[in-house]
This record gives structure tokens, C-alpha cells and sequence, in this order.
């Protein structure tokens, strides 16, 4: 793509409410002239607020925003050649279409023989040739968007900002939306800033994605380098659909997660931890022992162009997309191509570990049970006296559909030599010196790589036991 | 079948409590009679006495007067209040709302009373300038405004005044342009509501009112504690004439109501 002039920056944005809440966390961002930038997240990571920062509704506590190189930080809505087609439209509704689409125009003193032309060029534009003096109430939603669209295109605005405009249409109509928005960036040359939820919708339309989270922007990219290269575990489970491993680094273009060892194509040093993202649509289930990994296949679901099927390995469970189907109870191989394995950096090096709930509601991991009250990890779940347990809002837990994930830090894990005494028994795999202590790497009978810091040098191979406490972890409730 | 004879029984018996009253002065405006008792015969002298006579044609086209402007100011000023509590903060709106509230609840007696220590012992504002007469029949009616205008606000699509920013018009386009005209129905009605505020109001004109000037309520009270039989009789003609436009405005009101109703379900 050719060098083009940013039209917008976005320098060290920050917007903290006056609660405290900081929506918007140091942001920066330049778009270039006629891109089509989204902003993706899930709710409230920010993508609105900044959105609005940019519209002029909201002031940015820090930093500084400039349009063509000018700052516009404090330049209120009225004076910034920017439009915005809102999430429930905001069309003026005493007013017919030909007003709301002519009112921008009026507020400019645009000579009034040219407003009529104007105002039925852009009607045609998003197709609703006529409707001029209809009665804003009488439209469909999909036809209330498009006047939204025009009257704010009628501006000729240099950055056309739209906050979930198709937020409201149905599926069909949003795919037919989603295109002609598309074709319209491509006719107009018009930036284009874009605010979803919808990773679809945001692969579909975009140049570059700004995906966010907590108000901190996670990851820039074009689409595929974001569906293919996600920058971390946040970004590879919100982009589309991922089996996302824990695992280790084991040898030069080596690594081990899900129970098996792989061949991958990222140069990351030995006994790094690492998390592995690999897509449903690149495992391929194969006859068992043909494959990296041997599993059972415990769930098939028809999901039109494919078959959904879940593959349990040990304790891990991989998501795989097939043509063609299974069934559940069959035994098959998991293989994935080297090139389909995208490996990133741990953040950190918690464990985490999946444990299990036993008959008398205790949690259970490795047949050890350990000693906390689930009714204090499940939020304002209580016991009933007939031995079943109740959510907050009085609805019957299931056993079966909710796993509790146990977090704890190596410092906090110790190896005995009394391998029985552990919670988890396994080797000691990879062991490096930090400095002032060592990290190894256990490799548990369990398949699952545990990271353990100790001041004291221990040997390769060594079966130890592990001893964690329970005042040391951390639970998740996960559904 | 008992069941239904006394369902029609108690409804004629609230509706005779409602309107029997105002049915007998109206019977006995048309009538010559000096006295509610002995009718002698038909006759209309009494609206001849209401609509010719100097002082009593004075007094009503004054009352309507002051009704109207304390009406067109009470608007003005709730509709700025409402605007303004409504695009406050949140703290701030809301004790500008429970502010608002008081005065509502407050004696007609202790509003009119204060007003005029406030204005006329403190401040030494005559009270033949009508000004705290009106200040007082404004303060009256202005929180019945807010109220009606506020329900309209909260309907409303909050984004639509961003959006005429955002289409570049100043923000007092954006109000009087954009936001005005989706709250009118709600000034409309708390004008209607002033408007009747005034009329009835007889404490604060007592207390704020120039000597020389009366209004409806007040002129009332003073004449039928007097001795001319001729005003007094007049005055069942004004009631009659006042009940009939005020059921005739709600009949109207209604019938509005129905067929924008029936419009919007239509589409």
C-alpha cells in the first residue's frame, strides 16, 4: 500500500471518569487517510469512548488528538469535519428524511439551490431513491440505518466515525449491510472508523483492526495478521474460534502442550513457556497413532458447512472442524502442521490447572482433595440441605458443566523428595537459572508441565512430588 | 342482576356528588332568581350583568392576562430547568429534581406568604408594580412544568443532541432546533397546567397582589361576602361560563389524544 498522510492520531489518550474508572488506558493510534479502521472488544474495553473522544462528545483526560497534524483535543463536535452515524440512528423524528439528511447541510449556509441536489445524490448513494419525504417513523431498521448513513455522508466528512451501526439489523440484513458499507468506503475514499463486538463483521470490513481490552489497546494489524498471528491469549480467544494450550518450549522448533509434542515454526528458546493457539479449522483428526496426540471424540455437532468435533486427550479437549464427521466414542489421532501452530510468549508463568468436584461437592485434583468451601469460589452460590447446590440467582448447579480452574505461582509450589507427599507426582523436564533461583520445569504423570521456582539445584530427570498449598491458589469458575 | 343495579346506583351517586353542585349554579344563572330557592323564571340577565358590566369585565380579562403571562414565564423557566437537570450529573440532577419537588408539595399559603416578606418587606418592591404578583404566580406554577417536561426528556433519544452537534450545528440549534421541538407536548401541557395554577390560585394573590386589582378567586371571595346581589349572581353566570370552556378544552384534549393514539397504533 502506498504511503498515504495520517489523517487522525491518537497520542497518550487517556479518559478517566470522575468514579475513577479509566475507560481509555494510554492509547495511541495514527490512521492514514481513507483506511477503514475498527475498533473490536467486547463491552466496555473502551472502543465507544474512544470513538467519542474522537467525535468531540467526550474530552480526553490526557494526551492529545490531532486531524491532519492539527490538535483537536478540546475543538468542540460542531467544528470537527467529522460525522457519526450513531448505534440507534439518532434521526431527528419531526423532521422527514429530506430534512434530517438536509439539516447538517443547512447548519453550514450551503447555498439552497445545491441542498436538494446534494441531498438526492446521497439518497441514492444507500439506495432509497424517493423516500425524501417519508416520515422517519415509517422506515425499517435497515432503511433508518441508511438514512443515518446518508445524512451523514451528505457532510462530506474526511473521517466518517460509526459506532455499531448494525448493531440493531438482523443477520441478513447485516450481512448485506456490512458489503455495501464496504463498497461505499471503496467509492468514496472517505475514512472510515468503525466500533464493533462483532469479530466477523470486523475481519469482513476492515483494513487494520485495533482490537482492545480494558481499555488498552491489545493488537494492530490487518485481519490476517490478526486472525493468523494474535499477539496473545486475549486476542486468539476473541478473533474467532481457538483451542489455546499452556506448554513449554522442548528443543529448537519444538513444543510440548495438550499432552503431545509438536513441530512448530516460531524460534523461541528452549524451556520457555509459551501458549499455543491452534484453530479449530487446522486440527486434523486422523486414524489414532497417526497423529501428534491419540484422543476420544466425546461430542459431534453439524454446524452446516462443518462438523464441530470435540476430542479429549487426557485433560486437555481439542476442538476440531471436519467435513467430515465422527462419532462420539471413537479413537482417533489429533495431528496439526507445523505452520498451524502459533506459539506466543507466556505472559506469566502461573499454573493453572483444571480441578474436579467430587460427590460430596469438595474439589478434587489427582484424587487429592482439597480443603476450601466451593460455595465460597462459586459467587453467592449456596449448599442446599438435599446436597445440591444453588447459583446465585437459585438456578441447580450441574457437576458436569462447570470446571473450576485452580491458579498458583511457581514461588509458591515446593518438590519433595517424598513423592507421595505431593499433591502431583512427575520429572523434572527443563531447568533454568534465573539469577537467584532456578526455574524448572516438572512434567507431571498427569501430562501437564508445572513451573516451580527453588533456590536450590535440583537434577534433570528427578521424580518429585509437588507440594501446594491451598492458601496459595487462586479459583476461577469457568462455565 | 342486584349486582348491576348497584354498580349503576353507586356510579350515578359519585357522578351526581361530582356535578350536582355546579349543575344547580348553572341551572340558576338563567334563572332571576336572587337566592338559591324560589325560581321565578328564565332569564339572562345575569350574563348581560357579567359581560357589560365595567368592573367585572376588568377583573376577568386581568385575571386571563396574568394566567397567561405566569404561564408563558413558568414554561420558559421549568423547560430551561428541566433541560438543565436532565443533561446535569447525576447528583446534580437529582437535587435539582428533590429542590424542585418542595414546592409542589408546599402550602399555597406559605409560597404566597414568604413571597411577599421576601419581596415587599425586604426588598421594598411595591406591590402596584404586579411584580410580585406575577413573581409569585411564576414560582407557583414553574415546578408543574419541570414535572411535565422531564417524563418528555427521559422518552426522548438522548444521542439526537449529539447528533446535531455532530452535524455541525451549535449547541443552541441543537436545543432550540432538535430538542425543543421532541419535548413540546410536554411544555404544551405544563403550559395548560400553569395556566390553570393561575386561575385558581388564591393565596398568592391575596398576599402579593395590588390592592386596586383582583383576580377571579379573590374577587369571588371578597363579593360573596358582600351585600350586591346583582354581582353575586353574576358570579353564578362566570362559574357556569368557566365550567363550560374547561369541559370543553378536555373534551377536545381527549379527543386529540384518541386520534394520535389511534395513528400511532395504525402504523
Amino acid at each position: 500500500m502506498e504511503h498515504r498522510k495520517n489523517i487522525i492520531e491518537l497520542k497518550h489518550i487517556t479518559k478517566t471518569y470522575e468514579d475513577g474508572f479509566t475507560a481509555v488506558d494510554d492509547f495511541n493510534l495514527e490512521v492514514r487517510q481513507g483506511e477503514f479502521v475498527t475498533f473490536l472488544g467486547p463491552s466496555g474495553c473502551g472502543k465507544t469512548t474512544t470513538l467519542r473522544m474522537i467525535a468531540g462528545f467526550d474530552i480526553p483526560t490526557e494526551g492529545e488528538i490531532l486531524l491532519n497534524g492539527k490538535p483537536i483535543t478540546n475543538l468542540p463536535p460542531n467544528k470537527r469535519p467529522i460525522n457519526t452515524v450513531f448505534q440507534r440512528y439518532a434521526l431527528f423524528p419531526h423532521m422527514n428524511i429530506y430534512e434530517n439528511i438536509a439539516f447538517g447541510l443547512k447548519q453550514k449556509n450551503t447555498p439552497k439551490d445545491i441542498i436538494p441536489k446534494k441531498v438526492k445524490k446521497v439518497l441514492e448513494l444507500v439506495d432509497l431513491e424517493g423516500f425524501e419525504n417519508r416520515s422517519t417513523t415509517t422506515l425499517s431498521g435497515g432503511q433508518q440505518q441508511r438514512v443515518a448513513i446518508a445524512r451523514a455522508l451528505v457532510n462530506e466528512p474526511q473521517i466518517l466515525l460509526l459506532d455499531e451501526p448494525l448493531g440493531a439489523l438482523d443477520l441478513k440484513m447485516r450481512k448485506e449491510m456490512q458489503l455495501e458499507l464496504k463498497a461505499m468506503h471503496r467509492e468514496l475514499g472517505i475514512t472510515f472508523i468503525y466500533v464493533t463486538h462483532d469479530q466477523e463483521e470486523a475481519l469482513t470490513m476492515s483494513d487494520k483492526i485495533v482490537v482492545m481490552s480494558e481499555g488498552k489497546m491489545q493488537q494492530i494489524g490487518t485481519p490476517e495478521d490478526i486472525y493468523n498471528e494474535p499477539i496473545n491469549a486475549f486476542v486468539a480467544d476473541f478473533i474467532g474460534e481457538s483451542n489455546i494450550f499452556n506448554g513449554i518450549m522442548t528443543g529448537k522448533l519444538r513444543a510440548r502442550f495438550c499432552g503431545g509434542e509438536f513441530v512448530c515454526v516460531d524460534d523461541v528458546e528452549e524451556g520457555t513457556h509459551i501458549t499455543a493457539v491452534v484453530r479449530p479449522e487446522d486440527v486434523i483428526l486422523t486414524a489414532p497413532g497417526q497423529g501428534n496426540i491419540r484422543g476420544i471424540v466425546t461430542s459431534v455437532i453439524f454446524k452446516g458447512m462443518h462438523y464441530e468435533i470435540t476430542v479429549e486427550s487426557g485433560k486437555n479437549e481439542i476442538v476440531a472442524q471436519s467435513v467430515n464427521s465422527a462419532t462420539p466414542g471413537e479413537r482417533v489421532g489429533v495431528k496439526v502442521e507445523p505452520d498451524n501452530i502459533h506459539i506466543m510468549i507466556a505472559e506469566d508463568h502461573t499454573n493453572i490447572f483444571a480441578a474436579e468436584i467430587n460427590k460430596n461437592w469438595e474439589l478434587e485434583y489427582n484424587e487429592n482433595v482439597l480443603n476450601v468451601d466451593l460455595t465460597a469460589i462459586i459467587r453467592g452460590s449456596r449448599m442446599m440441605e438435599d446436597g445440591t447446590l444453588l447459583d446465585a440467582n437459585g438456578v441447580e448447579i450441574d457437576k458436569r458443566k462447570i470446571r473450576i480452574m485452580v491458579s498458583i505461582q511457581p514461588q509458591h509450589i515446593k518438590m519433595t523428595d517424598e513423592i507421595e507427599q505431593g499433591m502431583v507426582q512427575g520429572y523434572i523436564s527443563n531447568l533454568i537459572y534465573k539469577g537467584d533461583h532456578y526455574s524448572y520445569v516438572i512434567h507431571t504423570d498427569l501430562e501437564q508441565d508445572f513451573v516451580v521456582d527453588d533456590e536450590y539445584l535440583w537434577n534433570m530427570d528427578d521424580q518429585v512430588g509437588l507440594l501446594m498449598p491451598v492458601e496459595k491458589m487462586t479459583f476461577t469458575v469457568k462455565r | 342482576m342486584m349486582k348491576k343495579a348497584w354498580k349503576v346506583l353507586v356510579i350515578i351517586a359519585v357522578l351526581l356528588f361530582l356535578y350536582l353542585p355546579i349543575l344547580v349554579l348553572a341551572v340558576y344563572s338563567f334563572t332571576d332568581a336572587t337566592n338559591i330557592g324560589a325560581i321565578r323564571g328564565f332569564s339572562l340577565h345575569n350574563y348581560v350583568t357579567l359581560f357589560t358590566t365595567p368592573e367585572l369585565v376588568q377583573m376577568i380579562v386581568g385575571t386571563v392576562a396574568l394566567a397567561l403571562l405566569s404561564a408563558v414565564l413558568a414554561s420558559i423557566l421549568g423547560t430551561m430547568g428541566a433541560i438543565g437537570a436532565f443533561y446535569s450529573k447525576k447528583g446534580m440532577s437529582s437535587a435539582i429534581t428533590t429542590m424542585n419537588q418542595v414546592p409542589v408539595v408546599n402550602a399555597d399559603v406559605v409560597t404566597g406568604f414568604s413571597i411577599c416578606i421576601l419581596l415587599v418587606i425586604v426588598f421594598g418592591v411595591s406591590k402596584d408594580t404586579f411584580v410580585p404578583l406575577i413573581v409569585g404566580h411564576v414560582t407557583l406554577c414553574a415546578p408543574f412544568v419541570f414535572l411535565s417536561v422531564t417524563p418528555k426528556l427521559k422518552q426522548m433519544d438522548s444521542s439526537i443532541y449529539e447528533a446535531a452537534l455532530d452535524l455541525g450545528a451549535t449547541p443552541f440549534t441543537a436545543l432550540t432546533k432538535i430538542v425543543i421541538p421532541q419535548i413540546f407536548p410536554g411544555i404544551i401541557s405544563g403550559f395548560a397546567l400553569a395556566v390553570t395554577l393561575s386561575l385558581d390560585d388564591y393565596f398568592v394573590a391575596t398576599y402579593t397582589k395590588p390592592a386596586t386589582f383582583d383576580t377571579i378567586s379573590t374577587y369571588v371571595v371578597n363579593a360573596t361576602k358582600g351585600s350586591q346581589t346583582t354581582i353575586k349572581t353574576a358570579l353564578w353566570a362566570l362559574s357556569t361560563v368557566i365550567f363550560l370552556v374547561v369541559a370543553l378544552i378536555v373534551v377536545l384534549m381527549n379527543l386529540r389524544a384518541g386520534r394520535a393514539a389511534s395513528e400511532r397504533s395504525g402504523v
